[in-house]
């Protein structure tokens, strides 16, 4: 099904590309590249060693925004407010999402230079049913939108959804484990994402070489006997061959013919643009991420700047431009899932920066481009830009990405020092902190269980302490005085082991049914076809379930019971450590919680095989999580939040963040190997008195967490405008904390002069 | 204060029992730019001699509030941060409290640090600057330097002690060479007047050895503690620094030829 809103011809491909007037299409597309394997395989990181000019210096060449950017971008922005007040700005309830359901649909047709909408406007939002066609329904609901019943009946009578498969094979006890919330945020109900198709190789080689090496790839099957394993992947590749053939149809609608390799820079953004848009008409995934562009782009733009085609206001304006694209990516989902994800993100990640294994940096002047775009275009959480980091990288570099982080608090570091050895320099990072092998590995997102409710499960003999319902395995609630640490540790330890297999069989479950109901074809067709696979696992409440421990061995715990028999309540006396001071004693609980955990989960065999990893990650839905789980041992209140992915407790760290920040990275990265994620909040004034030494102190706190085997670090730098909210209204920062000189502050609980003194101290002092 | 200022070095000190230096910690804490450069571990010693009325950390001035530390102890915790130090660009302070109050220990924890292959500062006001010994200052690369107030009435109003011992350590510092930055903590109505910075400035500015003057803006988020310790609040009534105060402050070191940020 398509549908035209244009009733204007598509422009053609000539015409479209005029701002290129050199004549260069038609021009041998790898003129001045440097051959190598890359030329008769599909390898896209030998291109880019072979072709790339690492760039050492500072972020003075950049070019501001040009007016057609401004005024393209201020078109959107005007729509922006719309989408706000309702939630969503429009909904197509009746052309089911594909890679070629839509289109074209343009912002703002005549000064676009990249172009291409999910849907014929922008930001009108598609539904993408396969996942499930509940979540359709439930979205439609809660904006307002009626649903089509012709489309209701093709995905509840005609075709299964990924949903329906899942719940016709869960069993009843990971149904209950889902209910209660121990196992929670799976992808059951809608597309699990996580996957990064290799969008370069459209622009490097065209879809018809990428069709070719596919046809290749199955034909080698057709000698093998049709087992199991070789069906699905006979029909996965007839899948991925066809959704390749409707790669070049949506483009062509566009204008542009994208069977061969783009000859310029403007065709690379532009066909690149074109494979990641395909994706996201195709799929509503968790996480939808680009993967690493920057440095692959450069080496167009370089040859165009060259070639004196291009200069460097327009080589901006293409990123630019391509950026503003990524920044409106939309997807249909219920309030119930934003409200999990505390808004309505994406994740559309670009991976930006790190070391190549030969020694030389990744880093090119397309890197500071990427990030150029949040000066240009204001800062914006998507995409999601994520500064690979090494004390290696060029000075100029680090001092950039630290003046944007302190100026837009808008970028992640991950350890290239930690992914580099184990999945090599073409790593990207799907989501927030997972690593994988662009183009040559996948995962299987598993969402997380949760770890502190798995304690109160131990306690109380596998009954919910809310419900009270038997969810894990029936044994006798704790019946002591006194927790005691032993037995309580034993007690976890079996009810771990249950988890870890009742949570790898729903993960099984899940992928089985979403490879055949949901699958990706057009993201795999962006990967080589022999894919490694990780079933992606999760813990939340690490600190929780640290620091009851801990208070259950440093203190005296005793157990509250109700009316029911079951523990409800604790009340602890005397001191214990918590985790996030460096001490060993409660930092060591939460590590071998960590590797206990990833010890179960390895012992249940996964969906093809896949190599299993966890993640210690809950960068927003700590706050959902935390509702739903009762009192515990370390004194936190029934429904108080808990702290985000690997963090301490927020309140509890006495001796800084940085002291923080290093308990969180003494958790071994080769038990979570899907990363551990650490949020931090610094004021500008934290962090030095003039801008120049704010940014020389953060670019080396993030040398420093790197040397000390951090993996990933969130940095949020706050402004006053945060502050003066807050002020208004204290009931949504509830712990924000203000460190002054050596001791913390919470912020809303200062006199309202305090507050005044601090954001005055802080925003104005030393600037 | 009962504290002798004028005692012999060593003399008042009780940090050196048999078996390794101890001395009274208050606590530590790892900082990014606010006591020297970069990020750095803070060990905070308990007990100072004098009684600011500004003090922000009230709880610091008495050695009984501290816990017994060794100085190997200390060192050890160190060491688990020396990768993060070293690698940020950051280094340790010894701050207190008064530092140079328990000189053995201080100097102990300076030189492991310096033999950690880390920057050290020491955070002093200077009235006990005499009990720095040699080696003490060997072990330090930067002092930071809280002359407080030039005016020795004004001085001794704020802090209750005297300011020659500062002024002559100044000096000593000065003919070392040794790296200082000075720190100014702008009180309202107490040492503000243009005149008194001024001369403050005119002062600092003939050392020749001053890489930097900070000019902190008093602030009124310790006065709790006051409470909490039952001491008296001195400042009660006085409202924090504004920025513009600080910054008129700032501009008149600058003019005295002086690096003040």
């Amino acid at each position: 099904m398509t549908t035209t809103a244009d009733p204007r011809p598509a422009p053609t491909r000539d015409a479209a590309l005029d701002t290129a007037p050199d004549g260069s299409h038609g021009r041998e597309p790898w003129r001045g590249f440097v051959r190598g394997d890359w030329c008769d395989d599909i390898a896209v990181r030998d291109f880019i060693r072979a072709n790339y000019t690492p760039y050492a210096g500072d972020a003075g060449f950049l070019a501001g925004p040009t007016s057609r950017t401004t005024g393209v971008w201020a078109t959107l922005t005007g729509m922006f407010p719309v989408e706000r007040a309702r939630g969503v700005y429009d909904i197509d309830t009746h052309v089911p999402g594909s890679i070629t359901s839509h289109g074209p649909g343009y912002i703002d047709r005549d000064h676009e230079l990249i172009v291409g909408l999910q849907t014929d406007v922008p930001l009108k939002r598609a539904i993408i049913p396969n996942g499930g066609w509940k979540m359709v329904k439930d979205s439609l609901a809660a904006y307002g939108y009626d649903v089509d019943p012709h489309v209701e009946e093709i995905f509840t009578r005609y075709r299964k959804t990924h949903n329906a498969g899942v719940f016709d094979a869960y069993t009843p006890e990971i149904r209950a484990a889902r209910r209660s919330h121990i196992i929670t945020g799976l992808p059951d109900a809608y597309g699990r994402g996580r996957i990064i198709g290799d969008y370069r190789r459209v622009a490097l080689y065209g879809v018809d070489r990428l069709v070719a090496g596919k046809t290749a790839d199955l034909r080698a099957l057709d000698a093998r006997p049709a087992t199991e394993e070789v069906i699905r992947s006979r029909e996965e590749l007839a899948e991925q061959i066809r959704a390749l053939g409707e790669l070049k149809t949506m483009a062509a609608s566009y204008g542009f013919d994208i069977s061969g390799p783009a000859t310029n820079a403007h065709e690379a953004i532009q066909w690149l643009y074109f494979g990641y848009l395909g994706a996201v008409k195709d799929q509503n995934g968790a996480a939808m991420s680009l993967g690493r562009t920057s440095t692959f782009v450069d080496i167009y733009l370089e040859r165009d700047l060259a070639e004196g085609v291009l200069t460097e206001e327009q080589a901006q304006e293409l990123v630019d431009d391509f950026v503003i694209k990524l920044r409106i990516v939309r997807f249909l989902r219920t309030p119930a899932y934003d409200e999990l994800f505390s808004g309505d993100p994406m994740w559309v990640t670009e991976s930006i920066g790190g070391m190549g294994e030969d020694g030389r940096t990744l880093v090119t002047r397309t890197s500071f481009r990427y990030l150029q775009t949040l000066y240009n275009l204001g800062p914006a959480p998507e995409p999601n830009l994520t500064v690979l980091w090494s004390p290696q990288l060029p000075e100029g570099f680090k001092r950039f990405c630290a003046q944007v982080s302190l100026d837009t608090s808008a970028i992640q570091y991950e350890s290239d020092e930690l992914m580099r050895p184990r999945f090599g320099d073409d790593t990207a990072i799907a989501c927030c902190v997972s690593p994988m092998a662009v183009g040559k590995a996948m995962q299987f997102f598993g969402a997380r269980v949760n770890l502190a409710k798995t304690l109160l499960y131990a306690i109380n003999g596998g009954r919910d302490e809310v419900s009270g319902a038997q969810v894990g395995p029936e044994g006798p609630v704790y019946d002591g005085e006194v927790l005691d640490y032993d037995e309580v540790r034993a007690r976890l330890d079996a009810m771990m082991d249950w988890l870890a297999g009742t949570y790898v069989s729903a993960l099984n479950v899940i992928h089985y049914m979403h490879d055949k109901y949901a699958y990706e074809k057009l993201e795999m067709a962006l990967h080589d076809s022999d894919v490694h696979r990780t079933m992606a696992c999760g813990i939340a409440g690490l600190s929780v379930a640290a620091d009851s421990l801990a208070a259950i061995k440093y203190a005296q715990v005793r157990p509250v019971r109700d009316e029911r028999g079951l523990v409800v309540d604790y009340e602890t006396t005397g001191e214990f450590p918590t985790y996030g001071n460096d001490d060993d004693r409660a930092d060591a609980i939460a590590v071998e919680l960590v590797e206990s955990f990833m010890a179960k989960v390895r012992q249940h065999p996964t969906y093809r095989n896949a190599e299993h990893t966890q993640s210690v990650l809950t960068i927003t839905s700590n706050v959902v999580y935390g509702k739903g789980t009762g009192n515990t041992p370390d004194g936190r209140r029934a429904g108080e939040p808990f702290a985000p992915g690997a963090n301490p407790m927020n309140g509890r760290d006495r001796h800084g963040i940085v002291a923080s920040a290093l308990s969180v990275a003494k958790l071994p990265f080769d038990s979570a190997r899907d990363g551990i994620s650490l949020t931090t909040t610094v004021t500008p004034a934290g962090l030095g008195r003039t801008r120049e030494e704010q940014i020389t102190n953060l670019a080396g706190v993030l040398d420093g967490y790197n040397a000390s085997d951090g993996f990933h670090m969130n940095v949020n730098v706050l402004d006053r405008e945060t502050l003066l909210d807050a002020m208004e209204h204290p009931e949504n920062y509830p712990q924000l904390t203000i460190r002054v000189s050596g001791y913390a502050v919470n912020f809303v609980r200062l006199t309202r002069e305090q507050q005044q003194d601090v954001i005055s101290r802080t925003f104005h002092e030393g600037l | 204060m009962t504290i002798d200022l004028c005692a012999a070095p060593g003399e008042a000190d009780v940090s050196a029992p048999a078996g390794g230096v101890t001395g009274s910690v208050h606590s530590w804490d790892i900082s990014t730019g606010v006591d020297g450069p970069g990020t750095r571990f803070v060990l905070f010693t308990a007990g100072c001699p004098l009684a600011c009325a500004y003090c922000h950390n009230p709880d610091t001035q008495d050695m009984r509030y501290g816990t017994r530390r060794s100085a190997e102890e200390v060192l050890t915790r160190i060491g688990r941060y020396r990768r993060f130090i070293a690698a940020s660009g950051g280094g340790v302070t010894v701050s207190g409290g008064e530092p140079l109050l328990q000189p053995a220990f201080t100097s102990a924890v300076l030189r492991g640090a310096k033999d950690l292959g880390l920057d050290t500062a020491l955070d002093t006001s200077g009235a006990l600057g005499h009990r720095a010994d040699d080696a003490l200052l060997a072990a330090t690369d930067l002092v930071l330097l809280d002359v407080k107030a030039i005016d020795p009435a004004i001085y001794e109003d704020l802090t209750r002690g005297s300011l020659t011992p500062t002024l002559r350590f100044a000096e000593r510092l000065a003919t070392m060479g040794k790296r200082v930055w000075v720190r100014y903590v702008l009180v309202p109505g107490w040492n503000d007047q243009p005149e008194h910075v001024e001369r403050h400035a005119a002062y600092v500015a003939t050392l020749g050895n001053v890489e930097r003057v900070d000019v902190l803006g008093y602030h009124r988020l310790g006065r709790e503690k006051y409470t909490e310790l039952g001491m008296v609040d001195r400042l009660a009534g006085v409202d924090g620094a504004t920025p513009a105060q600080v910054q008129a402050a700032r501009d008149i070191f600058t003019n005295a030829g002086l690096v003040a940020p």
